[in-house]
């Protein structure tokens, strides 16, 4: 099960990364979305993955389910929530205002 | 007693969300924000004072037992560097003042300032790796705020990339922290510290320390990662680059000081050894781009990359010696950045330009302006009896001491070029023909009082350098031997 989340990450780290690199805005935000997920899968998976296990240490409980990396991801996951729509609002702004959403046209030399 | 730990991550963070429901009356949210700043800059430094006489103070949130909860450390170098982010924070509020447009300070400028003091200052405090990347968050969020704050082209051409490149490394940095946490089984860093040493697995504890570094490269702006900076520092209003100048980078570099020096020091030879060869890098690049413009915002911009550079070099000496350095560089380069974006940013704000070869003879018109910035010039450069002399003193003291030759001739070297590129600024500035057609009718008095403010520390860490030293050595001490840090959150 490890391995399949392992390599689930991997692959979506992957089209992130393909997708960041790319010259359209939005592209690039689709990316960094998916860059992200792969982080959040990760983090769960760094736990071991219990099924059906309580995610609590108590006296008579041996087998459990890690409950940090379940905390973690949660956080992880709202931040990039926010920093998503906020990307995609200012993306859409950077466009109205620059008139091009391509990225090789905004390089910026003239800013001298 | 303990408590009061939480108080500058909570003074910040909840003047903050209070002015956002005043956001229509602007007099009553200056006066707050007047208020709360000097308020905070008065709490700070009297915790910082107990924590230096009296010892580490950790705040267990909730009272949770160490492991299971978070923890906030604040030991004596956290709270020296929360106290100088809110003395640039108290200078630049009141520079805020007098320097916004009215539309940028109705659009949520005070609030997002509030919240990223309160992200910058629990970066500094927090004792947990996963919790030093929520306050990161957290400042980079109020961060992203203001960078676009006024909606210029420019702004979100430069904003952009800075957005996504801290996303990127942000999302690298919660990887990072989950494989750390797969390997070692904690993210509290003073366990960390205690178990990486027992777990005896060299190798991917050294891939993770890069990717660590790797992430708080890019934050900190260090070779060859420094590439967003200048442009994306010098868009936003004079204000919003101070505070960056000042703040942001050095936050990413306490975080590789502290996980360097707490965490991964099991590999001195190659990571430590890495740190040497990237600060030569940065001093030499940084001071190059330095050079190579007539921008007066940005020369200064540029100039930010070599101070990261000297702190880094501290770092990659590590002796006490050279630790004590980095810790008085870091403080030092906090004031001045702030000083230098704030007095550039009076000179743009009266001459109407920001171009270097369009200036001229403004000492005639404002001698008060050119001979602080005459002081900031020679503070940057590290001149006594600047605060900038006695860090670099250290720091290559330490270098050469450790037998760096090379690094250390490098760093005495850019000094030089640093001296160069900043008096440029004075010379073709403030000396020559008058180029100004006429005077503008215009005040800066006020814009110089909160430059003048900083410059006062400036020289006060510089000649009162006798005051301070014990101290920061006795930093510098403990952060090559954590022990002290590792005991004060670990007991019961």
């Amino acid at each position: 099960m490890e391995i399949i989340m392992s390599v689930l990450a991997g692959l979506l780290f992957t089209a992130g990364v393909y997708m960041m690199l790319q010259k359209q805005i939005l592209k690039i935000v689709i990316g960094t979305a998916l860059l992200s997920h792969g982080a959040h899968l990760f983090i769960i998976t760094m736990g071991k993955l219990n099924r059906g296990k309580p995610p609590i240490l108590a006296e008579d409980v041996t087998n459990y389910a890690d409950p940090l990396p379940q905390a973690l991801i949660l956080t992880s996951i709202v931040i990039s929530f926010g920093v998503t729509s906020f990307l995609l609002v200012l993306a859409y702004r950077a466009y109205q205002t620059n008139g091009t959403d391509n990225m090789e046209k905004l390089r910026g030399n003239d800013h001298e | 007693m303990s408590n009061l730990v939480i108080l500058p991550i909570l003074l910040p963070l909840l003047t903050g969300i209070f002015l956002v429901f005043f956001n229509s009356k602007l007099p009553l949210v200056r006066m707050i924000t007047k208020v709360m700043v000097i308020i905070n800059l008065i709490a700070v430094s009297a915790i910082a004072y107990e924590v230096v006489q009296n010892g580490t103070m950790v705040l267990k949130a909730g009272d949770w037992t160490v492991p299971y909860g978070i923890v906030l450390v604040a030991d004596p170098l956290a709270m020296v560097l929360v106290v100088t982010a809110n003395i640039v924070a108290t200078a630049c509020a009141f520079y805020a003042f007098h320097s916004l447009d009215e539309q940028r300070e109705r659009f949520y400028f005070y609030p997002l300032f509030q919240l990223l003091i309160a992200g910058v200052s629990g970066a500094f405090l927090t004792g947990d790796l996963f919790n030093l990347f929520v306050f990161f968050e957290v400042l980079l969020i109020a961060s992203y705020g203001l960078i676009v704050l006024g909606g210029t082209k420019e702004q979100f051409r430069e904003s952009f990339k800075y957005i996504i490149i801290n996303l990127f490394s942000s999302i690298l940095f919660v990887t990072t922290v989950s494989f750390l946490y797969a390997v070692v089984g904690t993210v509290n860093m003073a366990q960390l510290a205690e178990r990486v040493g027992e777990v005896e697995q060299g190798g991917i504890l050294t891939t993770i320390a890069i990717l660590l570094l790797v992430v708080f490269a890019t934050k900190g702006a260090l070779f060859p990662l420094y590439f967003w900076l200048p442009k994306s520092y010098t868009v936003p209003p004079t204000v919003i680059s101070a505070l960056f100048g000042a703040l942001l980078t050095k936050v990413g570099v306490y975080s590789i000081l502290r996980v360097f020096s707490l965490i991964f020091v099991y590999d001195l030879t190659f990571t430590h050894q890495l740190f040497i060869i990237l600060a030569a890098f940065t001093l030499i690049f940084g001071v190059v781009g330095a050079l190579s413009t007539n921008n007066i915002q940005l020369i200064v911009a540029y100039n930010i990359i070599p101070a990261v550079g000297y702190m880094i070099l501290g770092i990659g000496v590590f002796s006490a010696t050279a630790l004590a350095g980095s810790v008085y560089y870091l403080v030092h380069d906090m004031i001045i950045k702030a000083a230098l974006f704030l007095l550039v940013g009076a000179m743009a704000a009266y001459s109407g330009t920001s171009d270097l070869r369009k200036m001229g003879g403004l000492i005639k018109h404002q001698p008060v302006l050119g001979w602080l910035f005459f002081i900031a010039a020679l503070a940057l450069a590290g001149l006594p009896p600047f605060s900038g002399f006695v860090g670099k003193l250290l720091i290559l003291r330490g270098a050469f001491e450790e037998g760096h030759y090379t690094v250390a001739v490098i760093g005495l070297l850019t000094s030089l070029l640093i001296l160069i590129s900043i008096i440029k600024i004075f010379i073709k500035g403030f000396w020559g023909e008058d180029k100004l057609e006429k005077v503008p009718n215009i005040s800066i008095r006020n814009k110089i009082m909160p430059a003048a403010f900083l410059l006062f520390f400036t020289v006060l860490l510089g000649i009162g350098a006798e005051f301070f030293y014990p101290t920061v050595q006795s930093i510098g001490d403990q952060i090559i031997d954590p022990i002290n840090y590792i005991d004060s959150v670990m007991k019961e």
